[in-house]
């Protein structure tokens, strides 16, 4: 953990997760406004002033809306990318552990999944299941199983043919325990860099989906949402379509770094330096 | 040798390996062909052999870590390889296994107080405390502080890593332990004092072993009896001091007389070892060994000699060598 903030990048990407992390718990308190209550007489106010980022068309407040938003982004993220990850991940070792035609026939079929362009797929399921946050986050989750069980399952091929792996069978370990208690702490690490690098494409792929109109239902604020309103008056007044654009730069980029970060440091080759 | 408790006849395992494309070939290599070998109860029974022999797959496939395809295993009686469920869990406790790489023996992400302890709250031998207990136990009893349970494999050294790997074994009280190559990846400072340990484990807790190993010199030291393979088979078995002094395998004299003997008066001339070991997937017709052979007849080309038994130190050769 020290070693991971020691990094100057990482420590910036720590930063900006956690700012946003922090606006998203604290948006009832800290919002000046409410973020759906509509003011006509405020409509397209420019950043400054009573507005800090201004108003929308319905004269909302563009940051109450942003800090609010940014629940939905966090939301959608976290869970999407954490059911991949116990469901990819699951499939991935399991797959690996038993090896063999029953891995071949796990694989191909997470390389049938691994084809679909992840916003493609997202299109499908959330035009079939209709736009609700959980069909959102189902739809995330369901493209990011594949590179979880790829992730998960590449270490596992190599660790089962360790001693320890073998010592674990030979004193009568079922199998099990051995995937379970002496695999499974082993490969952590490596799935987790990956969630914090797939976290920033749920954020982008949510963002994307809601900038089409198959996110999120209006009103409720979400960042993409906000992007694809004010894209609509974007010569008029910019700072709409702008602010959410940054928010979630922020948010990805803080995410990508945190997770380059987590890999070098769970790099063994680094340890011990 | 005492009452055996581990019989081992007609063990076999062959691997299959399919290559190629678009028409893969298949070849079948014959890793174990036939082996038969028993060991007495707290006896330390060697296999010795070049690399590729078979020798470790053959100890395995005792402890069925991998399956073998035919032959009988009984351990004290019972029959390894219809064991299943807890049959076959209750028969891993008394039979354990010491592996050649400390490195990844032990799991790096586990206390050794862990991987202690595991096998005992498995096996409901003991939990908590009292497992606690029992661990520190092992680890003095092959010469580590007990304040080493709690901490990673990665702190320590590649002897101390085996001690532990030994421990371990030992921990369900075991009555026969299959080492594979146990010294081979260590310092020989430490094998010295490994090796010491093991033999000081066997005399005190009578354990029985099949000591695998490609080291003449260790195998002499160590073990009672001998039983040298060559592709897949056993080509000479025997007590220790008989099968070196005077080997009957014109492959065993060839093992013994390449291997350096550490004293300056004898020094002599290495005779030179002809040709490569050949490749268990293509063994060569009759006597595997013929090829490499000095002695090599005729009858060597076409027929596999026959088991002779002899004397308690047999050999399976168209021309021994005789006492």
């Amino acid at each position: 953990m020290k070693r991971l903030l020691q990094n100057p990048t990482t420590l910036v990407g720590a930063i900006l997760c956690v700012i946003i992390v922090l606006g998203a718990v604290l948006a009832p308190w800290i919002a000046p406004y409410d973020p759906v209550d509509q003011s006509i007489l405020d409509r397209l106010q420019p950043p400054g002033g009573a507005f800090l980022l201004g108003t929308d068309t319905y004269g909302r407040d563009v940051l109450s809306r942003i800090l609010w938003g940014a629940r939905i982004s966090l939301i959608v993220a976290v869970t999407s990318i954490a059911s991949a990850i116990l469901v990819g991940g699951a499939i991935g070792m399991v797959s690996g552990y038993i090896g063999g035609r029953v891995d071949l026939f796990i694989m191909q079929v997470m390389d049938v999944m691994l084809s679909f362009p992840s916003l493609i797929l997202g299109l499908i399921v959330v035009a079939l299941l209709g736009p609700e946050l959980v069909n959102l986050v189902f739809a995330i989750a369901l493209t990011a199983i594949a590179p979880f069980a790829r992730i998960a399952r590449a270490p596992v091929l190599s660790l089962k043919e360790r001693a320890f792996v073998e010592a674990g069978r030979a004193l009568g370990f079922s199998h099990a325990r051995v995937l379970f208690v002496h695999i499974l702490p082993n490969i952590v690490s490596e799935v987790l860099v990956m969630g914090s690098l797939w976290m920033a494409t749920a954020v982008r792929t949510e963002a994307s989906l809601s900038f089409i109109g198959l996110g999120v239902k209006p009103p409720t604020a979400t960042w993409g949402g906000m992007m694809r309103d004010g894209f609509e008056a974007i010569l008029d007044a910019p700072w709409l379509s702008i602010f959410p654009g940054i928010a979630i730069l922020m948010l990805v980029l803080g995410l990508n770094m945190v997770g380059d970060g987590l890999r070098d440091a769970t790099d063994p080759k680094l340890s011990g330096t | 040798m005492t009452a055996p408790i581990l019989e081992v006849a007609g063990l076999r395992k062959y691997f299959t390996v399919v290559k190629g494309f678009p028409r893969p070939v298949k070849t079948i290599v014959r890793a174990v062909d036939g082996v038969d070998f028993s060991v007495g109860a707290s006896e330390a029974f060697g296999i010795v052999g070049e690399s590729g022999c078979g020798k470790s797959t053959a100890a395995r496939a005792v402890l069925r870590l991998i399956e073998p395809d035919a032959g009988t295993i009984r351990f004290a009686g019972q029959d390894v390889r219809a064991a299943s469920g807890a049959a076959l869990i209750a028969l891993r406790r008394r039979m354990q296994i010491v592996f050649q790489d400390p490195y990844s023996s032990l799991n790096p992400r586990r206390t050794i107080g862990q991987t202690l302890t595991e096998p005992l709250s498995v096996h409901g031998v003991a939990r908590g405390r009292a497992a606690k207990d029992q661990a520190a136990a092992l680890l003095e009893e092959v010469g580590l502080p007990a304040a080493a349970l709690g901490r990673y494999p990665h702190e320590f050294s590649g002897g101390q890593r085996q001690r532990i790997g030994v421990a371990r074994a030992l921990a369900l009280k075991p009555e026969l332990i299959v080492a594979d190559e146990p010294v081979s990846a260590l310092d020989v400072s430490v094998q010295a004092q490994v090796l010491l340990l093991l033999k000081d484990l066997q005399a005190r807790r009578g354990l029985a072993f099949v000591f695998v190993s490609h080291d003449l010199s260790v195998i002499r030291w160590f073990c009672a009896r001998v039983a040298v393979m060559y592709l897949g088979r056993i080509v000479e078995q025997g007590p220790v001091a008989r099968v070196f002094s005077a080997p009957r395998h014109p492959y065993t004299r060839m093992l013994r007389d390449a291997s350096p003997i550490p004293d300056p008066g004898k020094r002599g001339v290495l005779p030179r070892v002809v040709g490569e070991i050949p490749s268990a997937a293509a063994p060569p017709p009759g006597c595997h060994f013929h090829p490499r052979c000095p002695r090599a007849s005729e009858i060597c080309r076409t027929t596999y000699p026959a088991w002779d038994e002899g004397d308690g130190h047999g050999t399976a050769c168209h021309h021994p060598h005789v006492d």
